[in-house]
């Protein structure tokens, strides 16, 4: 039975998380501009806020929000979150529509060079509506894979309002028409620079996790110059590569003939690779590390040879920690390949230096959203394989 | 089965094992007993060659055991560790087959062994089989600990302080089992100690060393007897020897089989211990004894237990 005393008014307010995402998600709805119409793309447009989108019925999408409010003095339960993770959900479908919606309204009404872009408020607002989703989603204590199942129900349907054109008069998805080619290539491309940054970090950084930790006189200045690079910035990484493989190219044809030189792919991979050595390289280390030293006094007493041992005691019991690092290394390196545009690299951060350059806010988000969303989508899949191991 | 011959080892400059001799026979089982640094578990792991020997030899079944490898020397050899060193990523079942899926038994025969050493150890099969490690006590993860130390059917058992860490009633529950096993089994044990009352409740052979060197070695009669040394005689512990002696004896050891009394009886495989304990709380010097059946089998007298012959 569930207490049914009066609450002591401290307790008053049950989810200070809610109240604190509502209180932020009212201050963006109020105070910042939803939308920005501009008559082309260059020029800085006028803010259309919040609540002139809403008018007549539109209104009621606000009703999710009503809940949410509501959430904030429900006592916690199994129920109370699944509601509110669904109130959550609706309330940033309706933002995305909303936006979309708007910007068809505008596009009818104005010139074919006229832009609707997203303001800041509608950024926020769906910030904090998804936040409201997870951390509803987080107090569930799912199991990994339904926790990630329900994460990728929250945006599935805003994908599918941009996948059936919903969207589609919005600024940065015109930039997407414009550019459709280039936009597919640079996402390949990006793709190619991380697979081909991580299959060296494997190779390299393993083997040397594994001396360092048997080596332990080694650990100290392996970490030492890992540590070193890692603080070196991106930009001045790319530049110390650029004169060597420059000089390499010009005297070794057979290099210059693979494409490696001072500037494009093989710059970038070198660096993002020595970028993401550290972690992979410390979470080899700590994985082996923390494997129980009884298990491996018996599993040497039991008559396992040294192979044995790695393949069938350490290496499965470092896996969830390595794999740790992996991911790490994998979204610094997702995050990191934008950069590596500036010297020819390609990838998606070319789309975005395109945009810094022209001014064109909405291309830098062509660039940067996707960007994102495939950091995350990394990061959970990681997610996903570490917790299917863990006994 | 295991001969140590004028064995020595240092760690560090530091004497471990000094100038140790010591014979180990077949079907034994020996308990190695000495307080800490006196090298016990030392000369348990050069068995296995978990550690090597500087000099001397060491013999397994008359070969020197440098001439094994070292992998084949340790499948042959059981081994247990106070901390038993589970595998927590493998249910019970894969933790108790580890040495039979290492010398390539066939699936059918490691399944059945396991089968038949979680019955041994008290574990229902079907109920244990597929937990994982941190499902268990620690009682239970230290019989599954046994039972991986057997599982390869190995020539001889190495225990190193097994029960160490378990509660006094668990820790009693394994030595039964322990000892059972044994009596079953007929295998060659040795295990590590530096509990007195373990060592006089298992042994066939007790081994006292100090400072890498044997002490004493002998039944545990012989031991509580006759110790060799003060050290010995403080290891056993001087106030209460008599006590432990009557331990290692059973009323039927004291029998009086044609006399009759009256009074509450006490069990025939009973310890002295546990008869004199009873004269004193009955407060009488005799009393009946009935067998294992619960049948009359006679009388035992307070005075009787003086009367030993050690």
């Amino acid at each position: 039975m569930r207490s049914l005393a009066i609450p002591q008014s401290v307790k008053f307010v049950r989810n200070r998380v809610l109240l604190v995402l509502i209180v932020a998600g009212l201050l963006a709805g109020s105070g910042l501009a939803f939308l920005t119409a501009a008559p082309n793309r260059l020029v800085t447009g006028t803010g259309i806020r919040l609540d002139a989108c809403l008018g007549g019925w539109r209104a009621s999408l606000l009703l999710p929000a009503a809940a949410l409010m509501l959430g904030v003095f429900l006592t916690a339960m199994r129920r109370t979150h699944v509601v509110m993770a669904i109130a959550a959900t609706v309330l940033l479908t309706g933002f995305v529509w909303l936006a979309g919606d708007e910007a068809r309204r505008l596009a009818q009404a104005g010139s074919p060079l006229s832009r609707t872009s997203f303001g800041g408020g509608f950024w926020l607002l769906v910030f904090v509506s998804w936040l409201a989703a997870a951390d509803s989603i987080q107090r569930l204590r799912l199991r990994v894979p339904a926790m990630i199942a329900a994460n990728v129900a929250v945006i599935a349907p805003s994908i599918a309002l941009l996948l059936a054109g919903e969207l589609a008069q919005l600024s940065v998805l015109k930039e997407y028409a414009n550019r459709q080619g280039i936009f597919y290539t640079a996402f390949f491309r990006h793709l190619q620079i991380v697979v081909f940054t991580l299959l060296p970090t494997l190779l390299l950084g393993v083997p040397l996790g594994i001396a360092s930790f048997r080596r332990e006189r080694w650990r100290a200045p392996v970490f030492a110059v890992l540590n070193v690079i890692q603080t070196v910035p991106s930009i001045a990484l790319f530049g110390l590569l650029l004169a060597p493989l420059a000089f390499l190219a010009l005297h070794v044809p057979a290099l210059s003939r693979l494409g490696i030189g001072g500037i494009g792919i093989a710059p970038a991979v070198i660096a993002l690779t020595l970028y993401s050595l550290l972690p992979v390289v410390r979470s080899t280390v700590a994985g082996l590390t923390q494997v129980p030293a009884p298990a491996i006094e018996a599993a040497a007493g039991m008559g396992m040879t040294r192979g044995q041992i790695l393949r069938r005691v350490q290496i499965p019991l470092a896996l969830p920690v390595f794999l740790s690092g992996l991911r790490v290394a994998t979204v610094q390196t997702v995050g990191l390949a934008v950069v590596a545009a500036l010297i020819g690299a390609g990838g998606m951060g070319a789309l975005v230096f395109q945009g810094l350059s022209s001014s064109a806010i909405d291309l830098v988000l062509l660039g940067v959203v996707p960007v994102v969303a495939l950091a995350v989508a990394f990061d959970a899949t990681f997610r996903l394989i570490a917790g299917a191991l863990t006994p | 089965m295991i001969t140590f011959q004028h064995v020595s080892k240092a760690f560090d400059g530091v004497t471990a094992i000094d100038d140790l001799s010591l014979t180990i026979n077949q079907g034994e089982f020996t308990v190695v007993i000495g307080a800490s640094g006196s090298g016990k578990s030392s000369a348990l792991k050069m068995i296995n060659r978990l550690l090597e020997h500087d000099s001397g030899r060491i013999l397994f079944v008359g070969r020197e055991i440098r001439s094994f490898k070292p992998e084949e020397l340790r499948r042959r050899m059981g081994y247990a560790i106070q901390s038993i060193g589970l595998f927590p990523h493998w249910t019970v079942e894969q933790n108790i087959a580890t040495v039979p899926d290492l010398l390539h038994w066939p699936r059918s025969r490691t399944r059945d062994r396991v089968t038949e050493l979680l019955e041994t150890l008290k574990l229902p099969p079907d109920m244990y089989r597929n937990r994982y490690p941190h499902q268990l006590s620690g009682g239970q993860q230290q019989r599954v600990g046994v039972a991986r130390a057997l599982a390869g059917d190995p020539d001889m058992l190495l225990m190193d302080e097994p029960f160490g860490a378990l509660d006094p009633v668990t820790r009693t529950a394994l030595q039964h089992e322990i000892a059972r096993i044994h009596d079953a089994s007929g295998k060659t044990i040795v295990l590590v100690t530096h509990d007195i009352d373990e060592a006089l409740r298992l042994a066939d052979r007790i081994v006292v060393l100090d400072r890498g060197h044997v002490a004493q070695a002998g039944t545990p009669r012989e031991i509580l007897s006759n110790p060799a040394n003060d050290y010995v005689a403080d290891f056993i512990g001087r106030s209460d020897v008599g006590i432990k002696l009557l331990g290692l004896y059973t009323v039927a050891d004291c029998l009086r089989p044609d006399e009759v009394v009256a009074g509450s009886p006490i069990a025939s495989t009973a310890s002295l211990r546990e008869a004199l304990s009873a004269f004193v709380a009955q407060r009488v010097e005799r009393m009946p004894v009935v067998d294992e059946h619960d049948r009359p089998a006679g009388a035992i007298a307070l005075a009787d237990l003086l009367r030993l012959k050690s």
